[in-house]
């Protein structure tokens, strides 16, 4: 890489100046202050503060409650990452097969991405709404007894849905770019050779997916930890019991609802922690792994 | 260069202020939760207040539901930009009370602001909830409701069930929505909004049973739940019994039950008298009936406690303003806004002149059930188990009991079961909220 010369020792940072504002001012921060927030024991209003050392961590790690909701973001993130990948995979194998208008499909494919979580969220609570789902009707036909609102496991299925399909566009968009960089003369080759379909894929196209594929493993996961708070808030709340109570809407559930502060920062600051590592872990195996073309 | 753009804009801005007319209205900022029929309400009497004087400009705010509204409003509070008038719900008043120093006493913006604030000309029972023990009120009660029992006639005709004479007790609802749901009437027979605010604050005031200890918190902090004694637990039971087969229909934690009644899914309701406005709105053959009581408990009906919500006034405002929130609050206390208010939303009048008014008017006679929610609450003297409940976290244990019927709804436990895990999760958070 060549070393850019700037005639100005000042220019270079007032050039990455607005960057580090935006870090500072929205990362740096609001981090600092859950930090600070964790280990202190206040009033929701701010007017008494304490400081109690790492007593709010000890408490949230003993919590039941808290154990409860890392089982429920594992369940949550692992079914809604597998899903969207699994579907937007499928999705762009069959998109790559088709001839005529390949451009209309594709931006079709893009769209749902565009929709806000929580809207994301209300669509899905509307189609399946007990009352008055139109989706929820057929179900009843079928002889299921669908009540989302007291059934656990149906909350979560709704959830990892709506979860899922927003992020299938995502997905799809990188799933066709991994098939694209794959050489044609290769898929050729074992087509002579008699491999079908299927096999090709299974032997050729896949592998030469991996980098891809990990690549878009790490990103669902954070999305499933992270954006999807919108969607549980809007179709759940965390509901019934606490069936869908995921470590993000605990966080928010016990700072903004029960106002406990304290315990509430000590859970964002775990929370960081495990995205730091997740980072962590991106950087380290997907830049050595990842080869584009 | 910098200079001269930074004189330019405050020549512009000095341009701006020069052409705001000479009397300048004081902005007064209400921040509320009210939604469809009831938030017409909160923009009408805005409006209103503010065609009728000078001096000041009340701008209502929506905030989302009651407790986002709380939320927002504390969270506006630490960032140094509160609101000067907050709406917060009857559960979020332990909360506010315990932030000295952060709200200022409504007695004392009016007393400051010169107006002689009469608490004889108030309904009891309402403004006691809302005063500290010395008599202080600290907010002023806007919006106070009861919960009363609605049911839709055109259903209970179709199962034959007498539209005159709606169900008295629980047991009668049972059997009520029994036959509802048996001669198919009604895919479902009864559902009811907030389950911890009905079926247990009230319930217990409602019956005479004490809720907590310490006179349900009003008489010290250190309160423990007793919500899982023996005339809880038959009730809570009968309800997860009939939710087995769908007689009972579960709505959601806050008032989502009011689409399922409104859709002509359940022939009876329970819901805040202030869900009136939206089941008039929506034209349906309804019934208003008291709140049933149960009868294995002694002296019942005792009273219901208020609920809805109070406006809270903001600390470190500037002189100006509390006399604008001042001008306000006795505008809301006119006779004529609060007939308004009462007649149109179903929420209680809180002056006695505005219920002597409404009575005189023969408004009751041709509205049948309306005067039910105010009967109820001021019928008899309250006792130490109806006065009200205040727990300094309210709010986190309403959670929890929704957490634990959720789960018995479901058939994961029973009553007695959601009811003790209740008892024993909701004092240890009261305990940490006190900080023991």
């Amino acid at each position: 890489m060549n070393r850019a010369i700037f005639p100005h020792k000042l220019l270079p940072y007032l050039l990455l100046a607005p960057q580090l504002a935006i870090t500072l001012v929205f990362f740096y921060w609001p981090a600092g202050q859950a930090l600070k927030q964790s280990l202190l024991r206040e009033d929701p209003f701010g007017l008494k503060t304490q400081f109690v050392g790492l007593a709010n961590f000890k408490r949230v790690l003993a919590d039941p409650a808290y154990l409860n909701s890392i089982k429920v973001t594992a369940v949550f993130s692992v079914a809604t990452a597998f899903i969207s990948m699994a579907i937007a995979l499928l999705l762009a194998v069959q998109a790559e097969k088709i001839i005529r208008g390949k451009t209309l499909y594709r931006t079709l494919m893009i769209w749902p991405y565009a929709v806000a979580p929580a809207i994301a969220g209300m669509l899905w609570l509307f189609m399946f709404n007990p009352s008055f789902g139109t989706l929820a009707y057929p179900l009843r036909q079928m002889g299921i007894h669908w009540d989302p609102l007291l059934n656990g496991p149906q909350a979560m299925t709704m959830i990892v849905m709506a979860a899922s399909w927003k992020q299938i566009s995502y997905n799809f968009l990188f799933f066709v770019a991994g098939l694209q960089a794959i050489p044609k003369t290769l898929i050729e080759a074992a087509a002579i050779d008699g491999a079908r379909g299927f096999r090709r894929f299974r032997t050729i196209v896949f592998p030469l997916l991996a980098p891809t594929s990990f690549f878009l493993l790490v990103i669902n996961t954070v999305y499933a930890l992270f954006d999807t708070f919108g969607i549980i808030h809007a179709v759940t709340g965390g509901g019934p019991g606490k069936a869908t109570e995921t470590l993000v809407y605990k966080v928010y559930n016990d700072g903004f609802v029960n106002l406990i502060l304290g315990d509430s920062a000590a859970q964002s600051v775990i929370l960081m922690v495990i995205v730091i590592a997740l980072t962590a872990l991106q950087f380290r195996y997907i830049e050595k792994r990842v080869h584009y073309g | 260069m910098k200079r001269r753009f930074m004189l330019a804009t405050a020549i512009l801005g000095l341009a701006v202020v020069g052409t705001l007319p000479a009397f300048a209205k004081t902005q007064v900022t209400w921040w509320h939760a009210m939604t469809g029929a009831n938030n017409e309400v909160v923009d009408k009497i805005a409006k209103d207040f503010n065609a009728s004087q000078q001096d000041y400009e009340i701008v209502p705010v929506f905030k989302g539901t009651y407790p986002e509204t709380l939320n927002a409003g504390i969270a506006a509070f630490r960032a140094g930009q509160p609101p000067d008038i907050m709406q917060v719900f009857d559960v979020g008043t332990g909360v506010m009370m315990s932030a000295e120093g952060a709200v200022k006493p409504v007695a004392e913006v009016l007393t400051e602001a010169g107006m002689i604030f009469d608490k004889s000309q108030y309904l009891p029972g309402i403004v006691a909830y809302y005063s500290r023990p010395d008599g202080t009120m600290l907010s002023f009660p806007y919006n106070s409701s009861s919960p009363i029992l609605y049911f839709n006639k055109d259903i209970f005709q179709k199962a034959g069930l007498d539209i005159n004479n709606p169900p008295k007790t629980w047991n009668e609802v049972w059997d009520a929505a029994r036959k509802i749901k048996a001669s198919g009437a009604a895919p479902c027979g009864y559902t009811s909004t907030w389950l911890t605010w009905i079926h247990l604050e009230n319930f217990a005031a409602w019956n005479n049973t004490p809720y907590a200890t310490k006179e349900n918190g009003l008489a010290g902090q250190d309160a423990e739940l007793q919500i899982n004694a023996p005339l809880f637990v038959n009730h809570f039971q009968a309800l997860a019994d009939l939710a087995k087969d769908g007689t009972f229909k579960y709505g959601g934690r806050t008032s989502e039950a009011k689409q399922i009644f409104l859709a002509g899914e359940c022939g009876i309701f329970t819901e805040s008298s202030g869900g009136l406005g939206d089941i008039v709105k929506s034209g349906m053959n309804y019934g208003i009936g008291q709140l049933p009581y149960d009868t294995d408990a002694p002296g019942a009906p005792q009273n219901t406690i208020p609920g809805g919500a109070s406006l809270w006034v903001f600390g470190g405002k500037s002189a100006d303003q509390y006399k604008g929130v001042a001008q306000f609050f006795a505008y809301l206390s006119k006779t004529e806004v609060q007939t308004f208010l009462h007649q149109k939303s179903g929420y209680l009048p809180v002056t006695l002149a505005a219920y002597d008014e409404t009575k005189k008017s023969g408004f009751y006679e041709k509205n049948p059930g309306r005067e039910t929610p105010i009967t109820q609450m001021l019928g008899k003297e309250p006792t130490a188990n109806s006065r009200g409940v205040r727990l300094v976290n309210l709010p986190q244990v309403r959670d929890i009991e929704n957490e634990e019927f959720e789960k018995m709804l479901a058939g994961e436990q029973t009553a007695q079961q959601a009811l003790d895990n209740a008892v024993k999760r909701g004092n240890d958070a009261i305990k940490q909220a006190l900080g023991n």
